[in-house]
């Protein structure tokens, strides 16, 4: 079990370094407490629970035994916090069941044995958070809808909306990108053939790539060639 | 519809010049042919009772010989789908090159059919300018509505320029039918809409707010009588700006009661569907009644993703970086038997004909070309 939770805690250090990489403004970041002796302060992904690495100072490479000290002292801090936490019960549940096969297995086959589930934080989801996630998605998918059939929304000087000549995002065949675009005489993107259509028939201007309606745009496109394989470059 | 109100002095003069005006044409065009289907005068056969008592038909008698000859030709323009020109003037040069492709038509169709959608949103000023440009078209227009011309004011503006929506006129031995076909179920009160909500919501094509479209219990109850004196044997050919069946009910590629109406239908051996809405080749058949698509000078739509029907031969995907690819407009060639050649003129493309033979043989015969590029 230590080893999950040490792994567990590079995932913590590589998403907050990537998130400060990108800079992203709207993602949550895990502010930490400096270190007085200026020693490698380490994060736990909860946001909150950090330890400071004695004698290990920023940038310093680390040994396996020092990474995992620090991975078991963060779990150990962070069960204190939450003496009633049960997030890892699946384990306890699939242990038992494993036990409850061994024990079967000397014995005649009884019913089928069923796997016991892997379990780990990333996997303790549940029906509501599902329920979340998928919302949020269609919400960005709406949003992307709403742009695609609004001549306004995207910009467009002449009345000209992507739906006139895509219902329901038709023939716009996200799944062959990147392919060759004879037209430009390049390699093109989804999202360069939505803002070519932006420029020309929309007679718009196009979209930076981080603008969230470019971003709308792609995510209902896709969704409406849900199940439809991957076949980039297809002309 | 106006058939109804002309006096049968009137008819009968009609129908003599139009068999006349025939008889000269086919001999202008076929010397041969002329000899084949009478061997003796005009006259002598109208005065023997040769010709049905109905009218000077000359496609009855030459149903047997000539039967693939073509009779007269009529071009269509479609889905112009106007803005404001100040606002949008691509639209507006797309439908200035279709008046320009069916003037220099020589020799000239008969009449142009409009096939509806001539504005984008149902503006006033919207289809006063299609009203406009339509006037600078050298043959008679016959116009169709759709439904972004409707559903801003119910028609209202529409009918004013164009008279009553649903009609009916007999050309040359052919019978033709006008449908309002994209009527809609009340669905903007309980949404609590205003007219231009109303008009955006039938804009959209992936709009699943609306209703689908219908004839209607009235325009069907129109479209019986229109049809009750006709013989079986008489030539029609229906104008709708919907699909007269179910082809993608999501995009209302669709008419609701498209059984119904094709019931009304199914009893003529020669029956015809002309419809817009859907901007792309698309062929079907359905017993004896034989469904054409319009081309849009606006855009081209996608192909429905749940499938096509079987004698539908695809157009290549449009050119994103072409404006016009994938648009354009066409002629509809009647044949002596009354069955139509129908040509996509699709602009920098070949044109494609699908032929009745294509039809009537169930694509055995006179198959159109492949697409390299079909939809996926």
């Amino acid at each position: 079990m230590s080893a999950p939770a040490w792994s567990l805690v590079l995932i913590a250090a590589t998403l907050s370094c990537s998130s400060l990489a990108f800079g992203a403004d709207d993602a949550p970041r895990h502010v930490l407490p400096a270190s007085p002796d200026g020693d490698l302060v380490v994060g736990l992904c909860d946001g909150e629970t950090s330890v400071v690495a004695k004698g290990i100072k920023p940038g310093d490479a680390m040994t396996p035994e020092q990474g995992q000290r620090i991975a078991d002292a963060l779990m150990g801090e962070w069960r204190r916090k939450h003496p009633e936490a049960a997030w890892d019960k699946m384990i306890q549940v699939a242990e038992a069941d494993a036990v409850g096969q061994a024990k079967n297995a000397g014995k005649d086959a009884g019913p089928a044995a069923v796997a016991p589930f892997q379990a780990q934080t990333y996997g303790a989801f549940d029906a509501r958070d599902e329920a979340i996630w998928k919302a949020s998605t269609q919400q960005l998918i709406d949003e992307g809808d709403r742009i695609f059939h609004d001549a306004k929304a995207l910009g467009g000087t002449v009345a000209i909306s992507c739906d006139m000549c895509h219902p329901n995002a038709s023939n716009t065949h996200p799944e062959t990108y990147p392919k060759y675009q004879v037209q430009i005489g390049r390699v093109a993107l989804l999202r360069d053939m939505i803002n070519w259509c932006i420029e020309n028939p929309v007679r718009g201007k196009p979209f930076a790539d981080d603008d969230p309606r470019l971003k709308a745009l792609e995510a209902y496109i896709i969704s409406q060639r849900k199940g439809v394989a991957l076949d980039y470059g297809k002309h | 519809m106006t058939r109804h109100h002309k006096s049968i002095e009137t008819r009968h003069y009609e129908e003599r010049a139009s068999f006349f005006g025939d008889l000269e044409r086919l001999s202008n065009m076929s010397r041969r042919g002329f000899l084949e289907i009478a061997g003796l005068s005009a006259g002598i056969a109208a005065a023997k009772g040769l010709v049905t008592p109905v009218g000077f038909q000359l496609i009855d008698m030459a149903q047997a010989a000539e039967s693939n000859r073509p009779g007269f030709s009529f071009a269509y323009i479609s889905d112009a789908h106007l803005y404001k020109k100040e606002l949008n003037d691509r639209f507006v040069r797309s439908i200035l090159k279709a008046v320009d492709d069916v003037n220099a038509l020589d020799p000239q169709p008969d009449f142009v059919l409009f096939g509806g959608d001539l504005a984008q949103l149902g503006q006033k000023e919207e289809l006063d300018l299609g009203a406009q440009i339509l006037k600078s078209v050298k043959a008679p227009v016959k116009m169709m509505v759709g439904e972004h011309d409707w559903f801003l004011d119910m028609g209202e503006h529409w009918r004013g320029l164009f008279g009553a929506p649903q009609y009916s006129f007999d050309h040359k031995g052919v019978h033709f039918v006008t449908l309002m076909s994209v009527n809609e179920k009340d669905f903007w009160t309980a949404h609590g809409m205003t007219p231009a909500q109303r008009m955006q919501t039938v804009a959209g094509l992936d709009n699943g707010t609306q209703s689908r479209f219908e004839v209607g219990p009235e325009g069907r109850e129109w479209l019986k009588n229109d049809l009750a004196k006709l013989d079986k044997a008489t030539p029609v050919v229906v104008f709708s700006h919907s699909p007269l069946y179910k082809y993608y009910k999501n995009w209302n590629f669709w008419t609701d009661d498209a059984d119904e109406v094709q019931a009304i239908l199914s009893r003529f051996d020669t029956l015809t569907v002309i419809h817009g809405h859907t901007h792309q080749m698309l062929t079907n058949r359905i017993g004896n009644i034989h469904f054409h698509g319009l081309l849009s000078t606006a855009w081209p739509w996608p192909y429905a993703p749940t499938g096509l029907p079987s004698l539908t031969v695809q157009m290549n995907r449009a050119d994103p970086f072409n404006a016009f690819d994938g648009c354009g407009d066409g002629q509809v060639s009647v044949l002596m038997s009354g069955m139509v050649d129908k040509l996509y003129n699709l602009w920098n493309r070949d044109p494609v004909t699908i032929k009745a033979s294509y039809l009537s043989s169930y694509g055995f015969k006179d198959r159109p070309p492949a697409a390299k590029l079909a939809s996926y």
